[in-house]
């Protein structure tokens, strides 16, 4: 077995509510956000989604729970050969819903998030800041219940961070809890929101 | 790009009422986006591509491997089979003929008796025809030992009478031989047996060697697809991993993955079976366009009759098939597989693979 990561800590992360999760880098930010998003199993202790026990729930049913968090990785993890629009409707084609019901929905969030001129674009010539937004709103897709971002403006200019952040403010506005996992103290000092704090494998919570 | 105002200290969520509608971002798009400019009625989408790259190295590698595999698989399945019937050939028409053989001797009128051997054989239920072997037919047989222009009174050479017989329903032979001793003495009948035994066991381990090599080469055929189909889903794997994670379920999963082989697979083995079909065809019509030619008559005598039959496209078709499903079943075990093995990373810290990065 591994080093101990994380030890110690009760949380919860309530509806609608909206937090940054920080500490340093190795801090053990990534593997709080996978353990939230169940691809990450804790060794011991207890984990309670949307009412019910993570260890309770077979592997079977765990594609249904994670429909209902949506997740912005670091490294976007967009596909290659797919285009914006298709990168970000991905997850309502994997619930086999038709192209023609979600077409104008997608469509619209790539506006939102300011991507309406890329639609048919693929990563390749996205920057940077359009393939978080791309990210970001393949997350958004399908209005999840929680937002888990690890470092969504670790790769772009103050300014386009401050971009992103007020998406996720808007996000939370319209009902979805996020929590940013970021050690960007300047972003974090934008928003008078809870902070997590993570050192060394504890987690003080500052509301 | 008009950047949207940077919030000052904004106190998200508890305050604010969320909208309960499905698309709410719609109506907040224009204000969140102003760089877009005025709404278009309609944005064109290109025809949503498949979940999997069409082609890419590894899919083209694969499509050629399948292919070699195919053609060389089909190959063997039309030499065993052309192998089995010149072999049920061979046995057949040696089987299909019995051979009376009367020595001459001091006061045998070797006409009469030659006649009456032919009669005698053919009272026996199970023979059909016999022929007498006239005295040029015999010179013909004797051509090659004795030369031309032989004169057979000069010789005592023994005559044949050759007596076809039902191959499903053969006479006594025991019976003939004993009648035939009683009534031509100089008569000897020759029912092939041994020739026929020794050719059984030539052809059957003619047809075992080539159902060695059908083995082999199928075996080699199963393991070089398996190990292709896995080494270009080697090169999915983050496309399984981003399908996993927006909440694919594994069988949505295996599924696009078995669509995409199957297509690789039907297009690689179909071009293998055909080009050897092919070849198996064009081998028999060059072979019946030049029969009775010194160079058609060499390879008819080497490798029989190019022709594979209905059976041999039938197996050639099925091989197709086969090479498609194994293809098909290799690339969704090894999907599921996958997918088993990302889950299996979750209760195993150490192992970081495949989760994004700290």
């Amino acid at each position: 077995m591994g080093p101990e990561i994380l030890r110690d800590m009760t949380f919860d992360i309530p509806k609608r509510s909206f937090q940054f999760l920080t500490g340093p880098s190795g801090a053990g930010k990534t593997t709080l956000l996978r353990l939230l998003f169940t691809s990450l199993y804790p060794t011991r202790g207890i984990i309670r989604m949307f009412g019910r026990e993570l260890s309770q729930i077979p592997r079977s049913e765990l594609p249904m729970l994670r429909r209902r968090i949506g997740i912005v990785y670091q490294d976007f993890r967009l596909l290659d050969h797919l285009t914006t629009y298709e990168n970000v409707a991905l997850p309502l084609r994997v619930r086999g819903k038709d192209e023609a019901s979600y077409r104008n929905d997608v469509i619209e969030l790539l506006k939102w998030v300011g991507l309406g001129e890329r639609i048919n674009v693929l990563p390749a010539v996205l920057s940077g800041g359009e393939k978080q937004r791309a990210a970001i709103a393949r997350a958004l897709m399908d209005r999840p219940e929680i937002l888990l971002a690890d470092e969504p403006t670790g790769n772009v200019d103050p300014p386009m961070a401050r971009r992103l952040l007020s998406l996720f403010l808007e996000l939370n506005r319209l009902g979805t809890a996020v929590v940013i996992a970021t050690h960007d103290l300047a972003l974090m000092d934008q928003v008078d929101a809870r902070r997590m704090i993570l050192t060394e494998g504890r987690l003080d919570i500052y509301e | 790009m008009n950047e949207p105002r940077p919030p000052t200290k904004t106190k998200p969520a508890k305050t604010e009422k969320a909208p309960a509608g499905a698309t709410a971002w719609q109506e907040k798009s224009a204000e969140a986006a102003p760089d877009q400019g005025p709404r278009r009625a309609a944005m064109r989408v290109r025809p949503t591509a498949p979940i999997l790259p069409p082609s890419n190295i590894q899919g083209n590698a694969l499509m050629v491997v399948i292919a070699i595999m195919a053609f060389l698989a089909c190959l063997t399945l039309g030499g065993v089979s052309m192998v089995r019937a010149t072999a049920a050939g061979w046995q057949s028409e040696i089987s299909r003929e019995i051979t009376i053989q009367i020595k001459p001797d001091e006061g045998l009128d070797m006409d009469a008796a030659l006649k009456k051997a032919r009669d005698v054989a053919l009272t026996f239920v199970g023979t059909r025809d016999g022929t007498i072997m006239d005295d040029s037919a015999t010179a013909r047989l004797l051509e090659p030992w004795l030369g031309t222009g032989l004169d057979l009174a000069d010789l005592p050479v023994p005559r044949l009478v050759i007596i076809t017989i039902d191959e499903q329903n053969p006479p006594d032979f025991a019976a003939m031989r004993d009648l035939l001793k009683t009534e031509v003495p100089q008569a000897f009948l020759d029912d092939h047996r041994t020739w026929v035994d020794r050719l059984v066991s030539m052809a059957r381990t003619t047809v075992l060697i080539g159902m060695g090599v059908l083995i082999l080469v199928f075996t080699a055929m199963i393991l070089t697809v398996v190990f292709a189909t896995r080494g270009a889903l080697s090169g999915n794997r983050h496309i399984i991993e981003v399908l996993h994670f927006v909440g694919a379920e594994s069988g949505f999963v295996a599924r696009e993955f078995q669509k995409h082989f199957l297509k690789i697979s039907i297009k690689g083995s179909a071009a293998g079976g055909a080009l050897a079909a092919l070849l198996f065809a064009a081998a028999n019509l060059w072979q019946s366009n030049s029969r009775a030619t010194p160079q058609s008559e060499q390879a008819t005598a080497l490798f029989g009759s190019f022709t594979i039959g209905f059976g041999g496209y039938l197996g050639i078709f099925a091989t197709i098939l086969v090479i498609a499903l194994l293809t098909t079943l290799t690339a969704r075990l090894t999907v599921m597989k996958t997918i088993d093995e990302i889950d299996l990373i979750r209760s195993d810290p150490a192992r970081a693979d495949g989760a994004p990065k700290s």
